[in-house]
């Protein structure tokens, strides 16, 4: 029972991390109707910048909780930026050509992405300054440890800011207005480029925090760590229902919790294999996901 | 004669290799309703697109207050008072009424006056008020229709584009929405140049009129003329 | 065929392009050790450099600031171009099939290697062509077929000392069987979904091979393949000789090559390969005509898989050994990138773009890292200048992917 529960905590952990990526993926093809698969870098650069900028301020003698907070927002701002420049080369050129070519230049940004990491942070993993966020609070044979709430509460709270983002805000509604007609809402005003720009911009910063954060747990980075996590959290926003935010959150949590269980009771080799196996069946079920009702070719 | 507040010279449009418009001049005055008739396909849709540059033309000048509109990206026009209510009314499916109205005031920053304009805009259209929680998709057509001029109306426009309003709906509902038509042309002094198929009631409803065929205009006349004229009975009001 | 053509967009793209360096720096040119911090910014400010030269180079040839170069070049091809269309097509070809036959001849030991795997990766790209040029489905887990291929000879002739010749139509089968499996329920995706989940079976593949240790040896790999045999006349006996010289092997992979090029030409110009095409430009269309696109879906999947399982064989007898790490995604991407820098549904375009991506990094061999990272940013930026690839297909009127997806 015990070792079920810490099972539990793991999985929400986790579920936090991909619930966190997988809402880039999700923001993104909602508007652009576009898989990108450079979102899986952001998260990567978001741990590589975590850890320039940690052991950075914390040499400089940051108190420790400061020097984390200062990371993580400037990692998320920094990795927004990113995703914008990163969308202005290789996505916004190829706003009037098929979804293929945006699929393959997607996929070659990603490329480039991960082995521009590779040739300049090195092959090996890099270790994250972890002894900020040793030690956790015990009940019984249970440990919630610092890290993980820390991660469950950044993850609470960037949801919660999200929600708040696009449901309530000026912005927020002009994101979905775009997501669901864009000629429409040129029609009204709105600036679709400046919109997408932003989107992409809201996506890679969630997926920096969370790449941070994952440094910050495993205690170390690797220029490739964005590739398998970026599929499973791709899985995660088709679980939910692709375009759909709500979806993408709930999605994130059950591919945590799926793959802390598979790992803990069924084989741990062969974790990675049960996200796919979700993601194929889920598309081919209900190739809907579970919040989705509206999936069609050309609106979320 | 005062300026026209839209003028239209010599404008091309095309899809690919198919030409779509052919030298379309048209003008509307201030104050004006104005309507541009023609079969299906004659290029009616595609000129109020070419207006708002949705559709790029490929020669040809686009006049907005005496000032060159052409190749100007759609979003900035709002702004300067020129809305277009599509064609298929195009509400935003998952947003809700209000936010859909909300929308149409995007770019404004007068908080009062937004709050003034909504309130009119449930005026007009009481049904809008009653549904404003319900997302825009789950609406009737003609409820759309109201939504989609509603939110042209939170823009503030000076001249409105209306195209095919009366498209898909039933009789009752379409001398409705011409009645708002007329109400804000007369009441907000709101220029109009309305894109329609229903020949008669458009000539109607407005004072001057265009004839479109194959994307060029052929005949531009008073609507008694028009309305008078035996080819355009013919053709067009189905005598 | 751009897909922009005012200035002004490429303006924007120019800044864009500086600003992506800019903002890259501080992820690139930092080492978190701080005391690194020169590597790093040089590697960093070599890519950078290497991007904006070519970029004003382009920029350059736009305004015609290279005139003096090009038309001379131009002419050069003309003439080429000229001579090609009076020596018939056929001569053209055993032209190039006697260059390559006679390679071995003149060719010393590391240009015969890398000839090796330029034709390995000619057939690897030319059965991917089948899938995403010619039937338009993006598969980015082609080389779980390959891997199939490899691992099929490996356990074959290391358990049962089964001889090449006769695991090859093995391999080929039971790749195609696994194209079947991974393509019955994925085929009924849209497009972008496809790629994902394919990209997902590619992964399983590659885990599953990794972890069952009783069967593949995991990560350690398989050791001790036997090479291919030809029986041989000797010392007036017949005997097997086992082709272990570099020189054998290039004439079996070039055979298999050949084969591939032919079959796929005979496939391109068949019924089915009309059906592919159908399918690819307006399935529904292609349905209403009597297709049954699941099945021609299904048979794509098979087909490409079968060369890859076929380039999977000769992998693993040309290296005697084999494990997970040569398959991974960043193989796939590569074969995928031959397919679309060489232009996608034409078979001198994919042999062309794996001459490139095999054959070039090898003349710059000091740069040989920065590889993968070139493969992603000419991709990137093949599908903004030419998204048809270095040498389209040919094909009569408009394709679907020149059209906007509005």
């Amino acid at each position: 029972m015990e070792y079920f529960i810490q099972q539990l905590i793991n999985g929400i952990t986790l579920g936090g991390v991909y619930a966190l990526v997988a809402l880039g993926y999700t923001m993104v093809y909602g508007i652009i109707q576009l898989i990108n698969f450079a979102h899986g870098e952001f998260f990567a650069a978001g741990g590589y910048m975590g850890v320039i900028l940690i052991s950075w301020l914390a040499a400089q003698g940051v108190p420790p909780t400061i020097c984390l907070v200062l990371s993580l927002g400037l990692t998320m701002g920094y990795c927004a930026l990113l995703a914008t420049a990163v969308e202005q080369v290789a996505y916004r050129p190829l706003r009037q050509s098929s979804r293929l070519s945006v699929l393959l230049s997607a996929l070659g940004m990603s490329i480039f992405l991960q082995n521009g990491l590779m040739l300049t942070q090195g092959v090996y993993d890099r270790a994250y300054p972890t002894e900020i966020t040793r030690g956790g609070l015990h009940f019984g044979m249970v440990t919630f440890s610092y890290m993980q709430i820390l991660i469950v509460a950044v993850t609470a709270i960037l949801l919660v800011g999200l929600n708040a983002l696009v449901f309530r805000t000026r912005i927020g509604k002009a994101m979905r207005a775009t997501a669901q007609d864009k000629t429409m809402s040129a029609l009204v005003g709105i600036n679709s480029g400046r919109i997408i720009s932003l989107t992409f911009a809201v996506g890679a910063g969630l997926a920096a925090a969370a790449g941070i954060m994952v440094g910050l747990y495993y205690g170390s980075v690797r220029y490739d760590m964005g590739f398998v996590p970026g599929i499973k959290a791709f899985a995660a926003a088709v679980l939910g229902g692709i375009g759909n935010i709500t979806g993408a959150m709930l999605g994130g949590f059950i591919i945590g919790m799926v793959e802390i269980m598979a790992a803990g009771y069924i084989s741990s080799e062969y974790k990675d294999v049960f996200a796919f196996i979700i993601l194929i069946a889920v598309l081919y079920f209900m190739p809907t996901g579970i919040m989705g009702e509206n999936v069609d070719d050309t609106r979320v | 004669m005062s300026e026209p507040i839209l003028e239209l010279r010599g404008v091309c449009a095309g899809y690919g290799n198919i030409q779509a418009l052919r030298e379309v001049s048209l003008k509307v005055l201030p104050g004006e309703i104005v309507t541009i008739i023609g079969a299906n396909g004659a290029g009616k849709s595609t000129t109020l697109m070419t207006i708002c540059n949705i559709v790029r033309a490929t020669a040809g000048e686009v006049l907005y207050q005496g000032r060159p509109i052409t190749g100007l990206s759609a979003d900035r026009l709002p702004a300067m008072g020129l809305c277009q209510v599509p064609e298929g009314r195009r509400i935003f499916p998952r947003l809700t009424v209000q936010e859909n109205l909300e929308m149409g005031a995007f770019l404004r920053k007068d908080a009062a006056r937004k709050a003034f304009d909504l309130d009119k805009v449930f005026n007009l259209f009481p049904v809008l008020k009653e549904r404003r929680k319900q997302p825009g998709g789950t609406l009737s057509g003609g409820e759309q229709q109201m939504l989609a001029v509603g939110r042209a109306l939170m823009t503030r426009p000076r001249l409105l584009l209306l195209d095919e309003p009366s498209l898909g709906l039933a009789p009752l509902i379409v001398a409705q929405i011409f009645s708002i038509i007329r109400t804000i042309n007369q009441e907000d002094d709101v220029t109009v140049l309305l894109v329609e198929q229903n020949a008669n009631l458009a000539l109607q409803t407005a004072s001057r009129g265009y004839v479109l065929e194959t994307g060029s205009v052929v005949l531009e006349d008073s609507s008694a003329n028009l309305l008078a004229n035996p080819d355009i009975r013919k053709a067009y009001l189905g005598e | 065929m751009t897909t922009l053509g005012s200035r002004r967009h490429w303006t924007g793209f120019a800044i864009g392009l500086v600003w992506f360096f800019f903002i890259l720096w501080p992820l690139m040119g930092i080492k978190p050790g701080g005391l690194e911090f020169i590597p790093a910014l040089l590697v960093w400010a070599r890519i950078a450099a290497a991007a904006l030269f070519i970029f004003v180079l382009w920029l350059l040839r736009q305004q015609g600031a290279l005139g003096f170069l090009e038309r001379p070049a131009a002419r050069l091809g003309a003439a080429v171009s000229g001579a090609a269309r009076v020596v018939p097509r056929t001569a053209w070809i055993a032209a190039v099939l006697a260059a390559s036959m006679t390679l071995p001849l003149f060719a010393e030991r590391y240009a015969l290697d890398v000839a090796i795997n330029v034709l390995v990766y000619v057939c690897l790209g030319l059965g991917l062509n089948v899938v995403v040029g010619m039937a338009g489905l993006l598969d980015l887990g082609y080389i779980a077929f390959y891997g199939v291929g490899a691992y099929t000879y490996a356990l074959l002739s290391v358990h049962f000392g089964l001889s090449f010749w006769l695991c090859l139509p093995l391999a080929a089968g039971l790749a195609a069987v696994a194209g079947c499996i991974i393509g019955y329920p994925t085929l009924r995706m849209r497009g972008d979904y496809l790629a994902i989940v394919t990209l997902g079976f590619g992964e399983i593949v590659r885990i599953v091979l990794n972890n069952w240790m009783s069967l593949t040896n995991g990560p350690n790999g398989i050791l001790g393949i036997k090479p291919p045999t030809l029986p041989w006349l000797q010392d007036g006996l017949w005997g097997v000789l086992e082709l272990r010289a570099l020189g054998g092997l290039y004439y079996v992979i070039l055979g298999l090559a050949a084969f591939t090029v032919l079959a796929v030409y005979r496939l391109n110009h068949s019924r089915i390969g009309r059906a592919f095409e159908a399918v690819r430009e307006d399935e529904t269309a292609a349905q209403l005509m009597g297709v049954n696109t699941f099945a021609i879906k299904l048979l794509a999947y098979a087909m490409g898989a079968i060369f890859g399982g076929l380039a999977g064989a000769f992998f693993a007898a040309r290296m005697r050994f084999v494990s997970p790490e040569s398959f991974t995604f960043m193989e796939s991407a590569m074969v995928l990138a031959m397919v679309v820098l060489g232009g996608m549904g034409s078979i001198p375009g994919v042999i062309l773009g794996a001459l490139a991506l095999i054959a070039l990094p090898e003349v710059f061999r000091g740069f040989e890292l920065y590889r993968m990272l070139v493969f992603g940013g000419v991709m990137a930026v093949m599908m903004i200048i030419n998204p048809r690839g270095l040498w389209p297909a040919k094909r009569v009127g408009q394709r679907s992917e020149e059209r906007g997806h509005g």
